[in-house]
């Protein structure tokens, strides 16, 4: 039987706003195919979660739940959806794209032989065939791919591509995903998790932000970005290679594995716009981009741009601001 | 502890796109090509956990006969070997085509661990290593930030990054394949004497037929996936660019962000 699926990931057994967007993606999909889409939930006391995806305008909701799945591995997940998925053959399994779905899903789809087309931000139907969108290049480039060949196809959505709250409301019947979960085994031991940084500093409620970028050049280069945030009262941010370079501690880090903000004003310098960072940020009310590269993907969401070398623009711009403020 | 690093050469991504002529790619013309930032710290955690075990690291990449570049710098950096899937047949693969052929490749010899950047930064699916780990059928992890060999020399302690500023701590036993994240480590320079050495070490080429496969499972022919357009992305409303020199534009930008955008 075909259909479309979509895998949900729980968090403390709730549903998170990203596996809302995959609902709303399937929903989606399955709506320009002329069905409805079902959904899947593994876990451990999930009923909760069920319940509240049962809502929702699905022609039906499998839930696995029990002890073998109360802590996500990779070898759990697939022994537990390997067999579903070969056993229903769905058209299209829809993840949310989290590193927890990028962890397994590539394996599962090895694993059954299903086609992967993993982080798209949209599709088209274009005469009968779908077209579906990802970012390549960082993000600098937007491709349009076609899925060639018969057979399911795993498809994970990245985080604000679809909106969450565009979930459409209905009633759908639960019931157990078909799968013994006597034969689920993890294939890796958890011993712990822990926090990356020892101190915290909360960007989170920050008014104001500067972020830098790899366009920097080095952490002997961040006068200016201090001074800069002197004048305007802000805290200082960073995309990832800042922190990877060791340039600023990763406290700092916004971004899909740093932190996620949203302040009244947002200054990216030297940030070219990777989609990873765009979700820490795409939230801030007014967005300011300085890149000497007129083609960043950053100047497609910001605001304001200046096209220039930000060594020049940031003191300049600190001046003005002291100006301003006399 | 022998250790196989899988790399990807791509475009250095400081570098200026153009879309390619036929629109599916980008021109490749004059674009200078670097090994993927992932892949680099992949294979410094791989060199220095066999040195620290007395191994040795073999490199695999696949691509045009530029790639050689890519293992040539490997090489310099302190592995003992290169191979290169070096036929057209596997050009244009996706992560299915591309995870199946190195593994392949990887298969022929015996490794301890596989190691291979988490995402490439030019078609980003984040996914070869995974589906590689699924050929061999050995345990995974992706988006590695530390990794010890514990006691016995059995298992590994793996480090994976988990969303909101959290790591997770998990045991896998070996041979496993660890797919690095960038900032796991402090990638080394190559030095002269192993820029000399490399000149001496071994680039072996290999085609479909070496490792066992039909040319098409692999490349193009192998994929799923099918490129039809690039293009950059629509700028939407998109920025208003203040022009002028710096102190010119930086003004301009105070008095937006006071009259218009009122957030100072």
């Amino acid at each position: 039987m075909a259909g479309i699926w979509v895998v949900l990931q729980l968090r403390d057994g709730q549903v998170p706003r990203i596996s809302w967007e995959a609902v709303t993606a399937a929903q989606r999909l399955a709506a320009a195919r002329g069905t409805k889409a079902e959904a899947v939930l593994l876990g451990k006391d999930i009923g909760g979660a069920s319940e509240q995806v049962a809502k929702t305008d699905l022609a039906r909701v499998h839930v696995a739940d029990g002890e073998a799945l109360a802590s996500y591995t990779p070898g759990a997940w697939r022994g537990a959806l390997a067999p579903a998925v070969r056993a229903a053959a769905p058209d299209f399994v829809v993840f949310p794209h989290t590193y927890q779905t990028v962890d397994f899903m590539p394996r599962l789809a090895q694993e059954v032989g299903a086609g992967l087309l993993p982080e798209v931000t949209g599709f088209e139907d274009e005469g009968g065939e779908l077209l579906w969108r990802r970012p390549i290049m960082g993000g600098k480039l937007q491709a349009r791919v076609r899925v060639k060949g018969g057979g399911t196809v795993f498809v994970s959505v990245q985080s604000g591509a679809f909106p969450g709250d565009g979930v459409a409301a209905g009633e759908a019947p639960v019931g157990a995903l078909e799968v013994d979960l006597a034969a689920v085994r993890p294939d890796r031991e958890i011993l712990g998790v822990e926090d990356v940084a020892g101190e915290k500093v909360d960007l989170t409620k920050a008014d104001v932000i500067v972020a830098v970028g790899r366009g920097i050049g080095g952490a002997d280069k961040l006068g200016p970005v201090e001074e800069l945030a002197r004048a305007l009262g802000a805290e200082i941010g960073a995309s990832r290679p800042v922190i990877d370079n060791g340039w600023l501690p990763r406290d700092r880090q916004i971004g899909s594995s740093g932190q996620t903000v949203a302040p009244r004003l947002y200054i990216a310098a030297g940030i070219s716009g990777a989609i990873q960072h765009l979700v820490g940020m795409k939230g801030s009310s007014v967005v300011v981009a300085i890149n000497k590269d007129p083609g960043a993907p950053i100047f497609t969401i910001a605001d304001y741009g200046i096209v220039g070398d930000l060594h020049e623009i940031l003191p300049a711009l600190t001046e003005a601001i002291r100006a301003a403020k006399g | 502890m022998r250790v196989a690093v899988c790399l990807k050469q791509v475009p250095d991504t400081e570098a200026r796109l153009r879309v390619a002529r036929d629109g599916r790619w980008v021109d490749e013309e004059d674009l200078p090509f670097v090994i993927n930032e992932s892949d680099e710290y992949a294979l410094e955690e791989g060199l220095a956990l066999a040195e620290k075990s007395g191994g040795e690291v073999v490199v695999f990449s696949l691509g045009l006969e530029r790639v050689r570049e890519a293992l040539r710098k490997a090489l310099a950096l302190g592995a003992a070997r290169a191979v290169h899937l070096k036929d057209p047949a596997f050009l244009g693969g996706d992560a299915l085509a591309n995870g199946r052929a190195l593994a392949a490749a990887v298969g022929r010899e015996e490794f301890d661990l596989v190691l291979t950047g988490s995402q490439s930064d030019d078609a980003g699916y984040g996914a070869t290593g995974s589906v590689l780990a699924g050929w061999l059928g050995w345990p995974h992890a992706w988006l590695v930030m530390g990794v010890a060999v514990e006691e016995g020399g059995k298992t590994l302690r793996v480090t994976r990054e988990m969303e909101s500023g959290k790591n997770e701590i998990v045991r896998l036993p070996l041979p496993a394949v660890l797919e690095i994240q960038a900032g796991i480590n402090h990638p080394r320079y190559a030095s002269l004497k192993g820029i000399m050495a490399a000149k001496k070490k071994e680039i072996a080429e290999v085609g479909p037929a070496e490792l066992g496969l039909e040319a098409g499972e692999v490349g193009a022919a192998g994929s799923r996936l099918e490129i039809v357009a690039v293009a950059f992305p629509e700028s939407g409303a998109g920025a208003q660019i203040l022009e002028g020199d710096a102190a010119t534009a930086a003004k301009a930008l105070v008095e937006k962000l006071q009259k218009e955008a009122r957030v100072l």
